[in-house]
């Protein structure tokens, strides 16, 4: 009996030491990790960093909540998930209560690797998932914006999520399943602008992460990107398929495209409403050039039926 | 005899109101889509698809005014659920906004009817009255279900 309780207590043991090696932010770093690392000429600019803050879409889950100003970034939004409640958190360059202390390697690590500076995993609602291809100089220069925006006091309370999903350290075996960590690779044999496309789509826009259906662990599924499914908040409501399959864009030429990234007029003349109406929006500021790239990507997508 | 003259006018007084609610609902969505419809000609318009028609325009506006003043009636206490719906329960939840944005679309009609004489200014006015469509649904408008 005591051999018995002795070996069962090793197990827990070693289990509990097991899941904190293998949770480690430093672990995953050192095996999927890219160097954060800017070029030695390189000079950061804020006004080609606010392209990739409307391109990411920032504003529309960390702006405060109380105001309509964009460029408040106090955060206190609360998205509603299946896992629980997740409370936005601030981003304005408040030095105690933002990222205003933070150093640029600390923000290249969130956004890309999803740690925090005090070593904590960030929660995946914050999609570093696709952040993550962003390039390292692209993340100085949209730093250097955000560090240039308004100082907005006050902390926001934690999340409220549900048993397991509220152990953070959890989502270190997530990443193992579900953040590769990789460079988006440059397809040679397409062009300029396809390439252009590709980064915004899977990098800043993060459109995969609301287009594309999700496992139970809430997980992209690689195969079935892009083919809608259901809203992150696990309601009913569902996501447009973006593939050019009957029942997604196959109908929409890249003029069509263009035309609703800029202005929400589908080719119906229907107008885009609930989140999209907000991402159309973030769409508007970005360049011309910008929007046939998104257009030109999404239309060389392989077509896939609309997931259920 | 009585008894099941009561259960019959009962069971009436069930199934009507329902009635009466999904009629709501349909009528609503079949305006919002007679909205979208007068958009095409004038939308067209503005993207050098088809010629400038002052008459089609003015048309579409005269469109857009009407559904704005028959649109409020349609959105009575009762009626966020009973048929399938993109009606967000933000609409109920703040009346009074919608309502106000619903006059605005009307009168941002009314306002381009008067100052659209030419396609020079059809180009100037008709986008803002195109932008109450976004402004309303980014709030109001839910998901496909």
């Amino acid at each position: 009996m005591r051999r018995f309780l002795l070996i069962l207590l090793s197990a827990v043991f070693l289990g509990g030491v097991g899941f904190w090696f293998l949770t480690s932010p430093t672990l995953f770093h050192f095996v999927r990790g890219r160097s954060v690392t800017l070029p030695d000429a390189f000079q950061a600019d804020a006004a080609r960093g606010e392209r990739l803050f409307w391109a990411g879409g920032c504003a529309s889950c960390h702006k405060s909540e109380a105001s309509e100003n964009k460029v408040l970034l106090g955060g206190g939004h609360e998205l509603k998930t299946p896992f629980g409640i997740f409370v936005v958190p601030n981003i304005s360059a408040h030095p105690r209560d933002g990222i205003g202390g933070w150093r640029f390697e600390d923000f290249a690590l969130a956004i890309r690797e999803g740690v925090l500076p005090d070593g904590q995993h960030a929660f995946p609602a914050f999609p570093y998932t696709a952040y993550q291809r962003m390039s390292v100089t692209d993340l100085a220069d949209l730093f250097a914006f955000l560090k240039i925006l308004p100082a907005v006091e006050g902390r926001q309370p934690p999340h409220a999520l549900a048993f397991p999903f509220n152990i953070r350290r959890g989502v270190g075996l997530w990443k193992w399943l579900y953040l590769d960590g990789a460079e988006l690779a440059a397809d040679s044999s397409q062009s300029a602008l396809w390439n252009q496309g590709a980064y915004l789509v899977n990098g800043a826009g993060h459109c995969a992460e609301c287009h594309s259906p999700r496992t139970v662990l809430g997980g992209l599924m690689p195969d079935k990107r892009f083919a809608g499914g259901r809203m992150p908040d696990g309601g009913e409501g569902r996501v447009p398929n973006l593939t050019p399959h009957q029942d997604g864009l196959g109908s929409w030429s890249l003029e069509d495209i263009e035309e609703f990234l800029k202005t929400g007029f589908t080719p119906s003349f229907d107008s885009a409403g609930g989140s999209m109406a907000e991402v159309i929006k973030n769409m508007g500021h970005l360049r011309e050039d910008d929007r046939k790239a998104i257009a030109l990507y999404l239309k060389s997508l392989k077509p896939l039926p609309k997931a259920p | 005899m009585f008894f099941r003259l009561f259960c019959l006018v009962s069971a009436l007084f069930l199934v009507v109101p329902v009635d009466a609610q999904t009629d709501v609902i349909g009528q609503r969505k079949a305006l919002m889509k007679a909205v979208g419809g007068a958009t095409r000609d004038p939308g067209q318009m503005l993207r050098g698809q088809q010629p400038f028609d002052l008459a089609k325009v003015k048309a579409s506006l005269d469109a857009y005014a009407d559904s704005a003043a028959k649109m409020s009636a349609l959105y009575p206490a009762g009626s966020e659920t009973g048929g399938e719906t993109q009606a967000s329960p933000m609409i109920w939840q703040n009346k009074a906004d919608f309502e106000a944005r619903l006059a605005k679309f009307g009168s941002d009609a009314k306002t381009a009817l008067a100052a659209i004489t030419d396609e020079a200014s059809f180009k100037t006015e008709f986008p803002t009255v195109m932008k109450n469509c976004g402004g309303c649904h980014e709030t109001y408008r839910a998901e496909k279900k």
